[in-house]
C-alpha cells in the first residue's frame, strides 16, 4: 500500500520521535509512505485564527502538491489533519474562489488512529506484537482537532471516539473509562497563557487518575507536549506520561523500548519501560 | 452581563454581511447555552460564548472586538460541534480576531496575538515552523523573557528543538500567500 505522507512541522521538532515511530510501524506493516515533496506548514491554529485567506491558502498548497501523487494522505498531527480537511472541503466547494482551476481528487485525508484502527490493519498489527503491554491501564486522549468539528473532520464518533481504545487493546493494554478524552488542553494558548493551560491540563490529568490510568496515550503532538509539560510538579502530584500511539505500537511490535526513547519524555516513562524491563528479566530467569 | 441598551441604530450592517458571506448564521441562535456550558475556557472569558453569538446577531462589533474572549478562545470547536443549529461559532471567533487586527484595536490579551504573529513570521520566512526562532521572537516581542525558561532548556537538552530552520523550495509561493493573495477583492 502506498500513501502520501504529510508529517507537519511538529514532527520535525518537538515530536520528532512521533515521526520516527510512524515511519517505523508503517515499514513493518508494508505501508510505503511517500512524503509530499516540499510541503509547507498548514498554518495551524495561528493562521486560521487571525487570517482566513492565509489559513486556507497554506494547506491548499499542500493539497495541490498531493494531487500529483494521487494517493490517500496520511496525517499524524491532529491540527494538520483538521486544516487539510478544511481546505479540501473549501476547494471542492468552490475551487475558483481559491484560484484553482479544477479540483476533484479521489484521495482521502486520513488521520493516523482512524487509519490504524481499521480491522485489517488492526489484525496485521496484532499479529506482529512481540511483547504485549501487560494490561497497562491507559487513558486514551484525543483532544480536539482530529474530531471537531465533524462538519470539517468527518469524524464518525466525535464525542466518544474509540479508535485509540481499539489499538491499545490490540497491544494488550487496558484502556480505562474516563471523562476527559475529547477535552481541550488549550495547546494554542500554552505559551501566552500558561496559567490556563495548567488548569486545563490539571483537570485532564486528574480525570485520567480518577479513571485509574497509569499513563495516557494520544495521536496529537500538541496534546502530548502540552499535557506532559503543564502538569503540576508539586510533591505527591502524580506524574502522568503521555505516549504517542505509534510509540506504543513500535515498542510492542519490536519488543523493546529503547532508553533513548524513554528519556524524551518530560515526566517519567517508567510505567512503560518497567513492562519491557520485567519482560527481559523474566526471559533471563527462564534461561 | 450588565444591563445593556442596544439600539438597532448601532447595528453594524457590514459586519453582518461579512458573517453572511462566511456562512456564519448567528441569527439562528435561540440561546440554548450549550456553547457556553461546554466551553473549556469559559471560566476565563469576560463575555460567554452565547453572549458573543447574541451580540454578533445584534451587529455589536465594537463590544466584541474589545473583549478578552475573542483572544482566549482556543479554537477547540466544542461550541460549533454541539450547537443544535450548527452555527459556526469558532468561525465567528476567527472573523472577530481578524477584524480586531485589521482595525488595529489594542487586544485585551496582547500576548496571544503576539504569539500568533511570531508563529506566522516563522512560516513566512521558512515555509515551515521553526520553534527556536519563533519562541525567541515571541519572547522579545512580549517581554516575557523569564517564562518557561526551564521547560525550554529541558526540551532543548532532549533534542526536541532543532537548531537550524528548514527552508522549503517554494518560499516564493509562501511569501505570495502572506502578501495578501486573494484579499485584492476583499472589501
Amino acid at each position: 500500500m502506498k500513501l502520501s505522507y504529510y508529517p507537519g512541522c511538529s514532527l520535525e521538532g518537538t515530536a520528532l520521535d512521533y515521526d520516527h515511530s510512524v515511519r517505523a510501524i508503517c515499514r513493518k506493516l508494508g505501508i510505503d509512505l511517500v512524503e509530499i515533496p516540499d510541503w509547507n506548514c498548514c498554518g495551524a491554529s495561528s493562521a486560521h485564527m487571525t487570517d482566513h485567506e492565509t489559513g486556507m491558502r497554506l494547506p491548499i498548497r499542500n493539497l495541490l502538491l498531493a494531487v500529483a501523487a494521487g494517493h490517500d494522505i496520511l496525517v499524524p498531527c491532529a491540527a494538520c489533519f483538521q486544516r487539510l480537511k478544511a481546505a479540501d472541503k473549501a476547494l471542492r466547494e468552490d475551487p475558483g474562489f481559491w484560484d484553482v482551476g479544477d479540483y476533484q481528487p479521489d484521495f482521502k485525508i486520513l488521520h493516523i488512529s482512524s487509519f490504524l484502527a481499521q480491522p485489517e490493519i488492526l489484525a496485521a498489527m496484532e499479529a506482529k506484537v512481540a511483547r504485549n503491554l501487560a494490561g497497562l491501564p491507559i487513558a486514551c486522549y484525543y483532544g480536539c482537532l482530529s474530531l471537531r468539528n465533524p462538519r470539517i473532520t468527518d469524524a464518525a464518533n466525535w464525542e466518544r471516539p474509540e479508535t485509540l481504545e481499539r489499538i491499545t487493546t490490540a497491544l494488550g493494554a487496558r484502556p480505562v473509562a474516563w471523562s476527559h478524552k475529547t477535552e481541550c488542553c488549550s495547546g494554542s494558548l500554552t505559551m501566552a497563557r500558561p496559567d490556563i493551560a495548567e488548569k486545563l491540563v490539571g483537570d485532564i490529568v486528574s480525570a485520567a487518575v480518577r479513571g485509574g490510568a497509569a499513563a495516557m496515550v494520544t495521536d496529537c503532538p500538541m496534546c502530548q507536549a502540552n499535557v506532559e509539560s503543564r502538569q503540576s510538579t508539586g510533591i505527591g502530584a502524580p506524574a502522568m506520561p503521555v505516549f504517542f500511539i505509534t510509540e506504543l505500537l513500535d515498542a510492542a511490535m519490536t519488543g523493546t523500548y529503547p532508553s533513548k526513547q524513554q528519556k524524551l519524555h518530560l515526566v517519567s516513562s517508567g510505567v512503560l519501560s518497567n513492562i519491557f524491563r520485567d519482560a527481559v528479566m523474566k526471559k533471563e530467569e527462564s534461561v | 452581563m450588565d444591563k445593556t441598551c442596544i439600539s438597532p441604530d448601532d447595528r453594524n450592517e457590514k459586519f453582518l454581511r461579512k458573517l453572511k458571506a462566511r456562512n456564519i448564521d448567528v441569527q439562528a441562535c435561540y440561546q440554548c447555552g450549550r456553547c457556553s456550558s461546554g466551553c473549556p475556557i469559559g471560566d476565563f472569558f469576560d463575555l460567554n460564548v452565547m453572549e458573543v453569538v447574541r451580540l454578533a446577531g445584534y451587529g455589536q462589533e465594537d463590544k466584541l472586538l474589545h473583549s478578552h474572549t475573542i483572544w482566549l478562545c482556543a479554537a477547540c470547536e466544542t461550541c460549533a460541534t454541539r450547537c443544535p443549529n450548527e452555527i459556526e461559532i469558532a468561525g465567528l471567533m476567527d472573523v472577530l480576531r481578524e477584524l480586531a487586527l485589521r482595525r488595529g484595536i489594542a487586544p485585551a490579551e496582547p500576548r496571544i496575538p503576539l504569539f500568533h504573529q511570531s508563529f506566522l513570521g516563522s512560516i513566512r520566512s521558512w515555509g515551515r515552523a521553526w520553534e527556536i526562532g519563533m519562541i525567541a521572537n515571541y519572547k522579545v516581542k512580549s517581554g516575557d523573557l523569564a517564562g518557561d525558561m526551564k521547560l525550554g532548556l529541558s526540551m532543548f537538552l532532549k533534542g526536541k528543538l532543532k537548531l537550524v530552520p528548514h527552508g522549503i523550495k517554494g518560499t516564493a509561493e509562501i511569501k505570495e500567500i502572506f502578501s495578501g493573495k486573494g484579499k485584492e477583492y476583499d472589501r
